[in-house]
């Protein structure tokens, strides 16, 4: 189930670089979102697997494949087309990046610690997660509210300005 | 393991049932819809096809089916295909979460509530797909109002969904409608603990399922016929049977959220009085039909706004969605809160 939803997530997001329609290429992210959003769920994370759907999918692709339709596409600079060479070397190159990370990590010599379903389920729970963002991850939230209203605010702003 | 996999295939079995069985109901709710509506305007409706005219949805399958299959020629092919699918794949599957009767529902799940807004909110993609691949302007039109109204209306919807989920501190939809159980006969129902957000979360399904007074997607007088103008055949009937599940399942919600789900008038009371009745089928049975029967009236409701309420104009639309029920909604969130956390302070 993992080597599945793996290879789509990356044959989606390889979909997403790949093609040269601005919608195609959203809805190749979208498909990427929900292999991750399945890859939580086999995880036992249900809740945030669900929220990687509503927040992401659900809500900020639909907005982008909005904004694409209502530009005027053919008014945008023409891609230019893809040079295979250049992506020939790029995956050479992540090929060898890839291994020599293996090897380094077999080197260091990281014991991997074994979670079982029931700890992994607890920790996905949405209460669980709840307590934990209000009590110890309090100032953080916080913090990225402020950040988030600040970025509504700003939007507003740019958007007054161009109507007066 | 094998509980597991006999468990895994009685789901699967369940789900089968389900899933016949809002196709089923799909061809009855076209039949209500077309009976009621005749009833309202005073004519007949349709009553020719069979005894008092029961077999015209058949008819009417029978005309999608053999309709040839036109597709517009500058169109994407496959996201032309792709959209009716996404549609019908996403209403069937909210249908999954609904509970029938106590401990009765294909998937279980804790989060539950999450799923249903997730699912609505990606639903908006089968008609926005469905708009833009058509390459016709009425098409991109109903496909761009709907992400609009969708994306709008959402937003309330969830505020009402949290208000509830605020009451029953749980997202699980199972443990929402046993928590309505509480506090007396019916007055433990949603609908009277919260009923602002009643009132929001049923205005926010019709939007959602674009249906009359919202259908402005698929505006017959102004969009030829909307998203789904250059659609023929099956692939415009799998969008009408999206439709009706989608209107049907959201008549579930609404029952399910603040109308007690499957819980009888007064069962508390019932089940005090005849103790024996605890837990057995005949309950599970007596619970199914008191959730079909409100289920029946809120269909029923969504026909007669159709033909009450004149179709908005985009901009009370939005203004509706945007001015006054997110404010309205936020703010009912925020009291549900506070009188939670009063109510648990006095002990109630």
């Amino acid at each position: 189930m993992f080597f599945l939803l793996a290879t789509l997530a990356v044959a989606a997001a390889v979909g997403m670089l790949v093609s040269r329609s601005p919608v195609a290429s959203a809805l190749w992210l979208v498909l990427n979102l929900f292999c991750v959003a399945g890859l939580y769920l086999t995880l036992n994370a249900s809740f945030i697997g669900v929220i990687q759907i509503l927040v992401y999918a659900g809500a900020i692709m639909v907005l982008f494949l909005f904004v694409i339709m209502l530009l005027n596409l053919s008014a945008l600079p023409q891609l230019e087309d893809i040079q295979w060479t250049q992506v020939a070397a790029f995956a050479v190159g992540v090929v060898i990046l890839a291994q020599l990370l293996y090897v380094t990590a077999l080197g260091l010599d990281v014991p991997i610690e074994p979670v079982s379903a029931e700890t992994a389920a607890e920790v996905g729970d949405a209460r669980l997660l709840g307590k934990e963002l209000f009590t110890r991850y309090a100032l953080h939230v916080e913090v990225a509210a402020i950040l988030l209203l600040a970025a509504t605010v700003g939007a507003v702003m740019l958007a007054q300005r161009r109507f007066d | 393991m094998e509980t597991s996999f006999v468990s895994l295939l009685l789901t699967a079995g369940f789900a089968f049932l389900v899933i016949n069985a809002m196709l089923v109901s799909a061809s009855i709710l076209v039949y209500a819809e077309r009976r009621v509506s005749g009833f309202i305007q005073n004519r007949p409706g349709p009553n020719r096809v069979g005894p008092l005219g029961l077999l015209q949805p058949f008819a009417d399958v029978f005309k999608f089916v053999l309709k040839e299959d036109i597709r517009p020629a500058a169109s994407n092919l496959f996201i032309h295909s792709m959209a009716p699918v996404i549609m019908v794949v996403i209403a069937m599957s909210t249908a999954a979460l609904i509970p029938f009767a106590d401990g009765i529902v294909v998937a279980d799940l804790n989060v539950g509530v999450l799923m249903l807004l997730a699912l609505t909110s990606i639903s908006v993609y089968g008609i926005t797909l469905a708009g833009w691949s058509s390459n016709s302007k009425y098409s991109l039109l109903g496909g761009l109002r709907s992400a609009a109204q969708m994306v709008s209306y959402e937003l309330s919807m969830g505020l009402a969904v949290i208000s509830v989920v605020l009451v029953a501190g749980s997202l699980n939809f199972m443990d929402i409608v046993n928590d309505q159980a509480s506090g007396g006969a019916l007055l433990g129902w949603n609908v009277v603990r919260n009923p602002i957000g009643c009132l929001i979360f049923i205005t926010t399904a019709f939007a959602e399922t674009n249906r009359a007074p919202f259908d402005l997607p698929e505006a017959e007088q102004e969009l030829v016929g909307g998203y789904h103008t250059e659609y023929s055949g099956m692939k415009f009937g799998m969008f009408f049977l999206a439709e009706y599940v989608n209107w049907f399942v959201a008549s579930f919600f609404i029952v399910t959220l603040f109308f007690g789900g499957f819980l009888i008038p007064f069962q508390p009371q019932i089940l005090s009085l005849v103790p024996a009745l605890e837990g057995s089928t005949l309950l599970a049975i007596l619970q199914f039909a008191s959730l079909m029967l409100k289920v029946s009236f809120f269909v029923f409701v969504f026909i007669w706004v159709r033909w009450t309420f004149p179709r908005f104009k985009y901009n009370q639309l939005m203004t509706i969605g945007w001015k006054y029920l997110l404010p309205i909604s936020l703010v009912n969130a925020l009291v549900v809160a506070v009188g939670v956390y009063a109510f648990d302070l006095i002990g109630l």
